[in-house]
């Protein structure tokens, strides 16, 4: 069982409280955790509940409903493969292979040592750099998949997770 | 700073900023002018690299009173990017790199002379073209919905109503809200997202519903291989804000709501400041225009989920619940947001609504069809030279957009399909390329308009995988509410998954056939209603290719892994060893420099490594 810290509580408090004034704030107030926490875990679930009065079923129900939001932590890099019909065409599906055995890990997976995370993407409108791959934000147009071995050893390289 | 509390003040703020851009590109004052595309393909190939060069070099060489350097929005011809344009002589450079950065500035913007090998070149005529009207790419294209985008500065709110941004809101607010509404009537506009319903009819009962409306701006642009709506958001927001407010006006709406997909940072942040910049200055709030008319805008995300492209979706969404369909009726005009009447249009929509009421309907309707007025802008992708964003006045046909436009097949290879519509579309052929674009005639040759993704696919494309491809992306993104879609889509994928396994057996595609009509006729929403539109569409036109795969267990285009195996031709090898070095299962064995390599097939699963590293060829698929 996870244990929030009182700051934790307090902060999550805070991202509710910015959307009191909002008719039906609940996927913002989720958004805003999602973005600051990276998951959004049932205890944090039960304090947007008792805070917005929304109940827990809910509240859980939009969370697992909508991609964006994670029940569990996802790696210190998210590698997000797009797999749109331009990407696709171009081979994505062996880009996303390739990581996938790789870093040993299947698509919405997480490394054991919580570096990496390999999101299935639809669509991030980039087409026209197909395949394109997204790190952290960052986009690689073109990936081939000789390229992967490259780029998965330089984000190693920049640090292990925290 | 710029306040406009009235008509006079906008005409004012017009006029100057339009002189204002007119002497940037004209090189009043003997100042050149660098225009950088700012949209994702260029900024994805260091384009933000070569602003920093120019701005570093420019500071070291001291050229700040002859040249200025600007971010504009995206050039549209994508798969030549980065790009750089020279004005006032409207030279196009693509392909650049920072390293060519220096060699711009010295041989043309001080020493006045073209760099040659930095100009677009004609695949076919291998002639260099100096100016962006002159290729091919641009020679059939109008923007409307795209008016302003890659020319004013971007988050430059100055230059937009340099360009004439808020003429058309003050033509309407002069107007009686029912005229506007029959100037969007009589422009024949329908909606760009797809549907292609009348715009104006929406908005016609919506205006006569009574207390509050709402106008609803659908940017949760999900079909993938689709990014107009993400352009025009990204470019020219200011047009799409000009567009609600003025269907705000008609409807008789103050707030409206953008709802954009979370996958478009860029798109929500330059919406959000363009939203701030209007209310500085006085163009968004209450009394508009002193006219006594009040609007805000509101942005709200999506959180990855494609069925909230689908309107009643979408409004449950913003009610922050899970993004499930209504039943329809109540359409949402009568009854949407949070119950009120509300008007749901897509961004390409809005965007093409101030162009009709600043130049009027008339002029509007001198492109197009007899049903399907005005352009239509399409992300055209896949295997074709010119990859990238168009806009096209209706009944252009498919031949202009793949090769004219499209600049033909990359690599000189066969072309086999065009797809449009995304997952609620279908493929269109060799037989459809003189069919002229618009929404009845695509509707009528088993595919639809849909957003504008036009995905052109070539011989080496299994068009049974793109069923599959589809079929997958429906199955992950139906919401569960009913059953038809819900069930019935995995069961078609179970089944495509079969066929390309190898494993199916004619019983299986009768099956298939079955499960489409059912699945078509008795799904709540749009998205299960078309859900196996990419599966009739494919099957109607490549039934041999279906048949190929099941009785005689062969993948034409070699693309699905069960029917297709790598082979090594031992007369080509060279015995290099490096397709071994690669083969990440150790499937591959052979002596170097004494025998020819060879793969074992039960090891072996097909990645490609192999043929992808071999330097002679020598590896096929078979």
């Amino acid at each position: 069982m996870l244990k929030l810290s009182e700051a934790a509580v307090a902060q999550i408090n805070k991202i509710c409280d910015r959307y009191a004034d909002e008719p039906t704030p609940l996927i913002m107030i989720l958004e805003d955790i999602q973005k600051e926490y990276g998951y959004i875990p049932l205890e944090v679930q039960e304090i947007v509940s008792a805070k917005t009065g929304i109940s827990v079923a809910e509240i859980y129900g939009v969370v697992t409903f909508y991609s964006f939001f994670s029940l569990k932590p996802k790696g210190k890099y998210v590698i997000g493969c797009c797999l749109g019909t331009a990407c696709y065409v171009k081979g994505a599906q062996r880009v996303i292979d390739k990581f996938s055995e790789l870093l040993g890990i299947k698509p919405g997976g997480t490394t054991e040592d919580g570096m990496f995370t390999i999101d299935a993407l639809r669509c991030i409108g980039a087409c026209s750099i197909a395949p394109a791959v997204t790190i952290n934000g960052k986009v690689y147009p073109k990936v081939d998949v000789k390229d992967i071995p490259g780029i998965i050893a330089e984000y190693r390289k920049a640090g292990g997770a925290e | 700073m710029l306040k406009i509390r009235n008509f006079e003040d906008l005409a004012k703020a017009n006029a100057e900023n339009a002189a204002k851009l007119t002497a940037k590109y004209d090189g009043t004052g003997g100042k050149k002018a660098i225009m950088l595309c700012g949209g994702t393909a260029c900024v994805a190939s260091n384009a933000l690299g070569i602003e920093k060069r120019f701005k570093d070099l420019i500071a070291e060489k001291h050229l700040e009173d002859k040249v200025s350097v600007n971010n504009v929005g995206c050039f549209g011809l994508c798969s030549q990017g980065p790009f750089v344009k020279v004005f006032p002589d409207n030279t196009l450079y693509r392909l650049v790199k920072a390293e060519d950065v220096e060699e711009i500035l010295d041989k043309d913007i001080v020493g006045g002379q073209v760099v040659e090998r930095l100009l677009y070149e004609d695949p076919e005529t291998k002639q260099k073209i100096r100016k962006q009207e002159d290729i091919g790419f641009y020679k059939k294209q109008r923007r409307i919905a795209l008016y302003g985008a890659g020319v004013i500065g971007l988050e430059n709110v100055e230059e937009a109503l340099g360009m004439g941004a808020f003429k058309g809101l003050a033509k309407a607010l002069q107007m009686e809200r029912k005229d506007v509404v029959q100037e969007v009537l009589d422009s024949g506009l329908r909606g760009r997202g797809g549907a292609g319903f009348p715009t104006g009819r929406k908005w016609m009962f919506a205006m006569n519903g009574d207390g509050d409306k709402y106008v609803v701006c659908n940017g949760d642009e999900g079909d993938p291989g689709a990014f107009m709506d993400r352009s025009v958001l990204e470019d020219n927001p200011y047009a799409v804000i000009e567009g609600m407010m003025i269907a705000g006006y008609a409807i008789g709406a103050q707030n409206g709501y953008f709802y954009v997909r979370a996958e478009y940072p860029v798109a929500v942040k330059r919406l959000g400041i363009a939203i701030k910049q209007l209310e500085e200055i006085g163009l968004m709030g209450d009394n508009i225009l002193g006219t006594g008319f009040n609007f805000r805008a509101h942005v709200r995300l999506g959180a990855g989920a494609f069925v909230c492209g689908e309107e009643t979706a979408l409004l449950n969404s913003i009610e922050g619940k899970r993004g499930m369909p209504r039943p329809r009726p109540p359409f949402p005009a009568v009854k949407g947001l949070w119950g009120k009447p509300t008007i749901v249009n897509n961004v390409e929509t809005l965007a093409t609504v101030p162009y009709i009421l600043r130049e009027g309907a008339a002029k509007f309707v001198e492109y197009g069809t007899e049903r399907s007025k005005g352009t239509k802008v399409f992300a055209l992708g896949g295997k074709v030279n010119n990859v990238g964003l168009v806009e096209v006045p209706m009944g252009t046909t498919l031949r202009e957009l793949i090769y004219e436009i499209g600049g033909g097949i990359q690599n000189g290879k066969k072309f086999k399909a065009i797809q449009t519509g995304g997952p609620s579309g279908g493929c269109l052929t060799e037989k459809d390329l003189d069919a002229e674009i618009d929404f009845d005639n695509l509707v009528a040759r088993g595919s639809m308009m849909g957003s504008g993704g036009a995905i052109v696919m070539d011989e080496d494309n299994c068009m049974v995988d793109v069923a599959k491809f589809y079929m997958e992306f429906i199955c992950d993104e139906s919401c569960g509410k009913c059953s038809p879609c819900r069930i019935g889509t995995k069961r078609m994928l179970e089944l495509l998954t079969k066929i390309t396994d190898g494993k199916a057996t004619m019983d299986d595609l009768h099956e298939l056939e079955e499960l489409s009509k059912t699945i078509k006729a008795n799904s709540l929403c749009a998205l299960g209603q078309t859900a196996s539109n990419p599966v009739t569409s494919t099957l109607t036109q490549f039934r041999d290719e279906y048949i190929a795969h099941i009785v005689d267990k062969k993948c034409p285009a070699k693309v699905c892994k069960n029917l297709m195996q790598y082979s090594i031709d031992s007369d080509k090898c060279k015995k290099c060893g490096l397709c071994a070095r690669q083969c990440p299962v150790g499937a591959i064995t052979g002596v170097v420099g004494k025998e020819p390599f060879s793969i074992d097939q039960s090891k072996c699963i097909k990645c490609g490594m192999c043929m992808s590293s071999c330097k002679f060829k020598a590896i096929e698929k078979v």
